[in-house]
């Protein structure tokens, strides 16, 4: 313990400057969060806002939603077929981008590729990961016609650069005295990332996977809605832009609601069942 | 591992992949995707983007305007964040094992984070957008409730996992709950706080956009207006400020996070 010491500068001035390079960086992060909230909220566009009215049409909205939850565009097999629309946009998604990212991440992992191929990927990752999906499935768009294709290659590009992230640091992690164990008996590149690097990240990555589909339902509801992909997110654009079917945006509310808690406990069944290291 | 337990892991592994293979080739029926189509719409994109998203002369005179929506936006996900996480960190040291004030108030806290995690950013700014009509708080509310679930999830996470020693030293001299709190619990979780926060900032930036799209405000609509006007150039300069502001923001939070941590 340094207790009494006291931290002097140069010219033998007492140092008031208290707590580390950490603790100072922490503080100030937290003073500069707090004043650009409040200036934001001069910046705000607060054009045809009446908050009062705004608030109690809202509760009465929400109320509806919840409380009296009925389909009238809809029936009821039709809203689940378009359910099952979303979870299959999202599965694909999620399986392309998984196989994809996992070749991408090998080369991005710095023990297992050169220097100079890892920075290109990286800076490649971190540029497609920087474009919001909706803009990606809009550019797809045009170029694809919209449909299936061009939700699938945008939500792919999202979901690649995410994993991609997460395998690399993954494989970073890989005990070097695997690596080394394999080189040194004369394994090749191939044979490194099958027996070595596989067995022993494969849990991480299936959980990654399964994350990944959980967020991948959310932003497929979020382009049908936004992109006019299909699925149950176009349906609950409808309901709530043409039609101010509140009782219906209840419904399919409460359809994504529900399969969005069934993903979570599978995962976190599946994650506790067959990988009890990765929940602690 | 012996012998039996390898091929039992490996016919397991086989049927893994059988299934995904299976729910694939489902999935492709049932939204009509053509696996060959859609990789050869890849080559065909790029192109039609490298001819088409160039941000020319006449595009940089929307510059000023673009910023200005941009800038918007950013401070409505930072006002978003910041407050949620406010809220959050009560939610939280109410949901956390180590901090519960009794179980009735921990398990709502759990289910308030639930609830408003997954029932989606559009579902909210859609209903949001009927009562609110078109202006910022309408995405800042959005982006509020969403983040909410999220952070609740988060700083649960991290107080429970936090060490339970230093709890145990100020119960023992006594201290009152919000002295634990405060002086053992918080301190201790800030960094990794402070850390989910800034990853917050930078999602709620990019889901600025596609709250923007449906609720007609900030950037988002900028994007939407150019695009249905066919006006590319103008889309891609759009875009360009858009990727420029999340990696500045991805920088910063990586720096924060590098010190703190």
């Amino acid at each position: 313990m340094e207790a009494t010491y006291i931290k002097r500068k140069k010219d033998g001035r007492i140092n008031i400057k208290w707590g580390n390079k950490g603790d100072r960086v922490l503080r100030w992060t937290l003073v500069v969060l707090t004043i650009l909230t409040v200036v934001s909220f001069l910046f705000f566009n607060y054009a045809g806002l009446e908050l009062g009215s705004a608030i109690r049409e809202t509760a009465y909205n929400l109320n509806v939603m919840f409380l009296e939850p009925a389909l009238s565009h809809l029936d009821l097999g039709e809203a689940m077929y378009q359910v099952v629309v979303t979870l299959s946009l999202a599965f694909l998604a999620t399986v392309i981008g998984a196989i994809i990212a996992f070749f991408l991440s090998l080369m991005a992992a710095t023990n297992l590729a050169p220097v100079g191929v890892t920075r290109i990927v990286r800076v490649f990752v971190a540029i497609i990961r920087a474009v919001p999906t909706v803009l990606w499935v809009l550019i797809f768009a045009i170029a694809a016609g919209l449909g299936s294709e061009a939700a699938v290659l945008g939500m792919l590009f999202h979901s690649i650069a995410y994993l991609v992230k997460a395998f690399s640091e993954a494989f970073e992690e890989v005990d070097k005295g695997i690596l080394e164990a394999l080189r040194s008996i004369g394994a090749d590149w191939w044979h490194i990332v099958k027996s070595g690097v596989l067995p022993s990240t494969f849990t991480y990555l299936l959980s990654w996977i399964f994350l990944r589909f959980e967020i991948n339902f959310g932003v497929a509801v979020a382009m049908g809605a936004a992109a006019g992909a299909g699925g149950i997110g176009f349906d609950l654009f409808m309901a709530s832009g043409f039609y101010f079917d509140m009782r219906e945006v209840g419904f399919i509310t409460y359809a994504i609601l529900i399969v969005a808690f069934l993903l979570e406990v599978i995962s976190t069944r599946l994650k506790k069942r067959y990988f009890p290291a990765t929940t602690e | 591992m012996n012998e039996k337990t390898m091929r039992k892991s490996r016919w397991q592994t086989v049927i893994f992949l059988l299934i995904i293979i299976v729910l694939t080739y489902l999935s492709s029926a049932i939204t009509s995707f053509n696996f060959i189509d859609g990789v050869a719409t890849i080559p065909k994109a790029i192109g039609w983007m490298l001819s088409n998203l160039l941000v020319t002369q006449e595009t940089l005179d929307k510059l000023p305007n673009i910023l200005e929506k941009l800038a918007e936006t950013t401070f409505m996900s930072i006002a978003a964040t910041t407050i949620a996480a406010v809220v959050s960190l009560f939610l939280g040291v109410l949901g956390s094992k180590t901090t519960k004030v009794n179980n009735f108030l921990s398990v709502f806290a759990r289910f308030i984070a639930s609830v408003s995690r997954n029932i989606p950013v559009v579902a909210w700014s859609l209903v949001l957008l009927i009562s609110f009509g078109q202006n910022s708080v309408t995405g800042f509310l959005a982006l509020f409730v969403g983040t909410v679930g999220f952070l609740t999830r988060a700083f649960i996470e991290s107080i429970d996992e936090a060490n339970q020693s230093s709890v145990e030293a100020l119960t023992a001299t006594g201290s009152t709950y919000f002295q634990i709190v405060g002086k053992a619990v918080i301190p201790q979780c800030l960094p990794q706080m402070i850390s989910w926060v800034l990853f917050m900032v930078e999602t709620n930036i990019r889901s600025a956009t596609l709250v923007g799209i449906l609720t007609g405000t900030g950037i988002g609509y900028t994007f939407d207006m150019y695009y249905k006007m066919l006006n590319y150039n103008a889309v891609a300069l759009v875009t360009l400020c858009i990727v420029i502001t999340v990696i500045i923001v991805d920088l910063i939070s990586n720096y924060v996070r590098k010190v703190i941590l």
